[in-house]
């Protein structure tokens, strides 16, 4: 056996031995995946269901049962009689409804009559959120549309001709934000535990006064990082392969692309994500300090930028140059278009591109700023 | 498992840069290759036959001791001259020219950023012996080590090893080179076989030559019976075996121990000693050449090395076997004997102020005297004592010369306000037990201490003392059993009762940040002085410890000395009447440690309790009464007087602190159980 082989040998048993026998990295690779998984999955939901509403109703009961009957169906409003505006006004600053709707004693004469079309049915919402606003509001006007349409038809009457919408919703036809998010989470669960697992190893070796016998032995720097690249790889790849299966078995995600180009830009992430933990244990030999930075550096960077929450194309100019710098982004766009689209190579070409570069780099920096010697 | 010691000498400073452009490095720069021999004393003659230094037991002397060469190899090759000096001959007949050095180091110097570690080191280290490289911490011993394995590169001068220039060659020379770092280096969650294992790999020996070789290594150090056990559940003296045993696997031809017997058992280090000389007999046997350089703080060791480099402050002192170092104290060093029941450091204090005393010592009921050259020995009824007689000279006392030059040493004097008097003990212990799982770390301990007395816990780490120490102060709470200060529990006591204790943690427990007065002022604060009283209690260390040049340093600054100064005016701000002080001066350089414990007396004489712990053994001298501790139990107590007379043997005729530990130790542990 050649001594670089058998050298690596002893590394890579040291390293293992080191896993089975030290909790830490099994916390991280393993434990850490689920509850961050948990946590987001089930936490972050920018669906809304339920939405309580309340409604004025000055107009005879039986002319607008319909239209409230249309707005109770909906699964996404939960429609609340309100006696008068003021006390449905109050009920919206008190937050207990995130919306108003008033509808008027004239509506259905209007309605009745074409010539004098429009009816007018007022809605205030509660646009703290924006988000939440647009989407009550387009929940009510799809509710009252489609019991307009009803109503006319009753009536015999065409509301004309105009256009007839017809959704489609690719990829996510049921509008799950989970199977949106789920994805995103991965790859910052991906970025954490991989930097973790290397920065806290590394600077852990330095404190406990290891390192120093290992640079004092003839085991070379490459060799010794390699073997903690392989064994926190291993680690990495199971991780992945856990909350791969758990969004699909407990979140629901469909999976719909191959396995061999998950498995490429996993490894390709996985060995940025260890480089950066590398480099950064090299910069600070302390292991509090290499946990923090580590944290910094991954886990702002993947929720805000990557692209998993907040979509890209909606942040400014210059930011959006930032994005490209941080390897997530590229995780993700690929996570979310084989979860959902399956393989789509026009974009997942670039974006394993972009990773490749990624390793690459952080390769580079830590072999660079890693020497043998003590200074 | 307490954290005795563990980190305490891990001081490895984060290197910043080369320090090329350092103003203060490159200044000296030119001063290299002249600022050598920086030894005042005379040069010792040349032609001293070999054996002089009497063959101490356990190294293999080597046949003649070459002329002392500044820095030159063995056949006068003037320093810097790299491959001709260094290559190693075949045997040469009979070995009595010495072989030539393995490492030559010529005008080194190192500095991290603007602060200087090593100034203008020369020095040579030859094969067939141990070379000692001695000094308090900060002395540059560890930096010097990391240049000559590589691990360095040096800011100027050269380092050349086994013919490779470390500062191009050095990967060609670290097959060549084992070296045992300060800190342990050992994987704690591999077994000790795992670990051998690990770094035969690493060295990439064949599996036969390592089987032989790791089963002999475990053999020699006593572990065949723990291969099979976790290095981090080995006792603090069996963790730097093993250690040792990873740096032989290689059979290093150059051997680099960084203080490998710091905070162990006597018997430990006695062992490890033995393991290196014998390895190195084996190498001269076998006619391969094999050197060790062993690092250490601990001067009795240093007196044991063929040849010692004295460092202090980055300065190479001395570079002479040790009996050349003490030649200049021949004659120098007595006895003074007292009269039993005289109060020893009040007479200590009035000796030193005599002109002709250079340093003076309390050693059990006498007192070692040391005095200046060209003294005339003085009457002993002149001094206070009873009768005056030579003793032998021993390494601390050459350093001590070397260090205090010719200015006397202040005799610091701290007036204190007398502490309250009456009541009982002031510290009372009974059957203190403390378990950590199922690790007794200190199982049935009890003594008391008497107001103005010092008292000493004297033991190796991991013994139990900083446990007794906390459980003690109130910062740990006994599994049973009683410790009582100043008549309270202090883990309920209010908080006035603790305003009467003062605390000195290990590693001294500073604000880093904080400027000398910044801390202080916050001790006070800390101890509920009024304003007034801040101010006065203030002013008064600073003057009493000689902070006040100082006062605007950051803590983190100062030298450990000074570190050490400061935290005892904190301790003593508030006026307390007990003071717990957990190994208040490893580390510290002898001078340092002289002036500390001239302090200490006085604050006994005035009536404050002291407790104090420490693992070096000689220091515990100032103490008026010691309890041994060792595993948790406590061996024996009595005064150092008593703990030496019990174990003086024919075969021990006199015995050091040393000696009586491992005495004491083995008879109080019950036969049949063997020690771990």
């Amino acid at each position: 056996m050649t001594g670089s082989a058998m050298r690596m040998r002893g590394l890579l048993k040291k390293e293992v031995k080191h896993v089975l026998r030290d909790p830490s990295s099994i916390l991280i690779a393993i434990l850490m995946p689920i509850v961050l998984l948990l946590v987001n999955g089930f936490g972050i939901s920018l669906d809304a269901y339920h939405m309580p509403v309340a409604v004025v109703v000055s107009a005879p009961e039986e002319a607008t049962r319909g239209m409230l009957q249309a707005m109770a169906a909906s699964p996404y409003l939960s429609v609340q009689r309100a006696a008068s505006v003021h006390d449905a006004e109050a009920a919206l600053t008190a937050g207990t409804v995130r919306g108003i709707l008033v509808v008027r004693e004239d509506v259905t004469e209007r309605l009745r009559r074409s010539a004098s079309w429009p009816a007018r049915v007022g809605l205030s919402v509660n646009a703290t959120d924006p988000n939440t606003a647009r989407i009550l509001e387009g929940y009510v006007t799809s509710a009252l549309t489609i019991w307009l349409g009803d109503a006319a038809r009753e009536l015999r009457r065409t509301p004309g001709g105009g256009i007839d919408l017809e959704y489609r919703d690719w990829f996510n036809p049921e509008l799950h934000s989970a199977d949106f998010i789920v994805p995103g989470v991965i790859a910052m669960v991906m970025t954490m535990a991989g930097t973790l697992l290397t920065a806290g190893g590394v600077s852990r070796e330095w404190e406990h006064g290891t390192m120093e016998s290992m640079l004092a032995s003839p085991a070379r720097m490459i060799e010794l990082v390699l073997a903690k690249l392989i064994t926190n790889f291993g680690l990495g790849i199971g991780s992945m392969a856990l909350s791969v299966v758990l969004a699909v078995f407990l979140f629901g995600v469909p999976y719909r692309g191959g396995f061999f180009v998950l498995a490429l830009a996993a490894s390709l992430f996985l060995v940025f994500a260890l480089g950066l933990g590398l480099f950064i244990s090299t910069v600070s030999r302390n292991q509090f300090v290499s946990s923090q930075l580590a944290f910094l550096t991954t886990m702002m960077p993947a929720m805000m930028l990557s692209g998993m929450l907040f979509d890209i194309s909606a942040m400014p100019h210059w930011l959006r140059i930032v994005t490209y710098f941080v390897p997530a982004r590229y995780l993700v766009s690929i996570l979310q278009t084989m979860f959902l689209a399956g393989d789509v190579w026009s974009v997942i070409l670039p974006n394993l591109a972009g990773l490749a570069a990624a390793a690459a780099l952080a390769l580079a920096a830590t072999m660079a700023v890693t020497r043998r010697r003590l200074d | 498992m307490t954290g005795e010691g563990k980190g305490e000498h891990q001081r490895l400073p984060l290197p910043l840069r080369e320090g090329a452009g350092g103003r203060g490095c490159s200044e000296s720069a030119a001063a290299v290759g002249a600022s050598q021999s920086t030894d005042p004393s005379p040069q010792p003659p040349p032609s001293r036959g070999g054996g002089a230094d009497g063959a101490p037991p356990g190294t293999t002397a080597t046949a003649a001791q070459p002329p002392p060469s500044r820095g030159g190899g063995a056949d006068g090759a003037p320093p810097g001259t790299t491959a001709t000096a260094a290559q190693p001959p075949p045997s040469r007949g009979g070995g009595a020219d010495a072989l030539p050095p393995l490492v030559t180091i010529a005008g080194l110097r190192h500095c991290f950023g603007a602060a200087v570690a090593l100034d203008g080191i020369t020095a040579t280290i030859r094969p067939g012996e141990i070379t000692g490289l001695v000094g308090p911490d900060a002395a540059g011993k560890t930096t010097l080590l990391r240049l000559i394995a590589g691990l360095l590169r040096p800011t100027a001068g050269t380092i050349t090893v086994l013919g490779h220039d470390m500062t191009t060659d050095a990967a060609a020379a670290h097959p060549s080179i084992g070296y045992m770092p300060q800190r342990f280096g050992l994987y704690e969650d591999l077994t000790v076989a795992e670990n051998l294992d690990l770094f035969a790999d690493l060295h990439t020996l064949p599996q036969d030559l390592r089987t032989t070789r790791i089963e002999r290594l475990l053999r020699f150090t006593g572990l065949t019976p723990f291969a099979a056990r976790l290095a981090g559940n080995l006792s603090g003296g069996m963790k730097q075996k093993l250690g040792l045993a990873c740096a032989l696997l290689s059979r290093p031809r150059l051997l680099l121990l960084d203080e490998p017997s710091v905070g162990v058992d006597p018997v430990s280090r006695r062992e490890l000693w033995a393991i290196v000389a014998a390895m190195l007999a084996e190498a001269s046997g076998q006619n391969e050449t094999m050197a060790v350089v062993w690092a250490t703080a601990y001067l009795d060791e240093a007196a044991r090395c063929a040849r010692v480099l004295l460092l202090h402050q980055g300065k190479l002192l001395s570079d002479s076997p040790p009996d050349d170092f003490l030649a200049p104290l021949k004659g120098r060093v007595f006895r003074l004997g007292l009269a039993p029941g005289v109060a020893r450091r009040a007479i200590a204090r009035q000796v030193s102020r005599n002109p002709a005393v250079l340093d003076t010592q309390v050693s059990g009921d006498a007192l070692r005297l040391v005095l200046r050259d060209g003294a005339a020995p003085p009457d002993a009824a002149s001094l206070g004592g009873t009768t005056l007689a030579p003793l032998p000279p021993r390494f601390e006392d050459g350093f001590i010369a070397r260090l205090a030059g010719d200015a006397p040493p202040a005799a610091p004097e701290i007036v204190i306000t007398p502490p309250r008097t009456g009541g009982g003990p002031p510290i009372v212990v009974q059957d203190l037990v403390r378990r950590f799982g199922h690790f007794t770390a200190v199982d049935h301990v009890s003594f008391t201490v008497q107001r103005g007395e010092i008292f000493g816990l004297l033991g190796p780490n991991g013994a139990g003392k900083s446990t007794t120490f906390r459980m003690l102060c109130g910062l740990l709470k006994p599994s049973s059993g009683m410790a009582r200060v100043a008549g309270q529990d202090l883990l309920t006591a209010p908080a006035a009762a603790r305003s009467r204790i003062g605390y000195m943690a290990q590693r001294f427990s500073l604000y880093a940040e904080l400027s000398v007065r910044e801390n202080l002022r916050f001790f006070a604060r800390v101890y509920g002085l009024s304003r007034a009283d801040q101010g006065r209690a203030i002013d008064a260390a600073l003057d009493q410890f000689e902070l006040r040049e100082a006062a605007a340093t950051t803590a983190r600054d100062l030298p450990l000395g000074l570190k050490q100064r400061l935290a005892l005016a904190a301790a003593l701000l508030h006026g307390p009447e007990i003071l717990f002080l957990d190994e208040p001066t490893s580390g510290v350089d002898p001078l340092m440690r002289r002036d500390f414990w001239a302090r200490i007396g006085s604050l006994a004489d005035a009536g404050v309790t002291i407790l104090v712990t420490s693992h070096f053994m000689d220091e515990a001298e100032n103490c008026d009464r010691l309890g041994i501790v060792n595993q948790g139990r406590l061996a024996a107590i009595g005064t150092p007087a008593e703990l030496r007379a019990r174990v003086r043997s024919a075969a021990l005729p006199d015995p050091t602190l040393e000696d009586a530990f491992i005495a004491l130790v083995a008879q109080a542990s019950e036969p049949g159980v063997q020690a771990a």
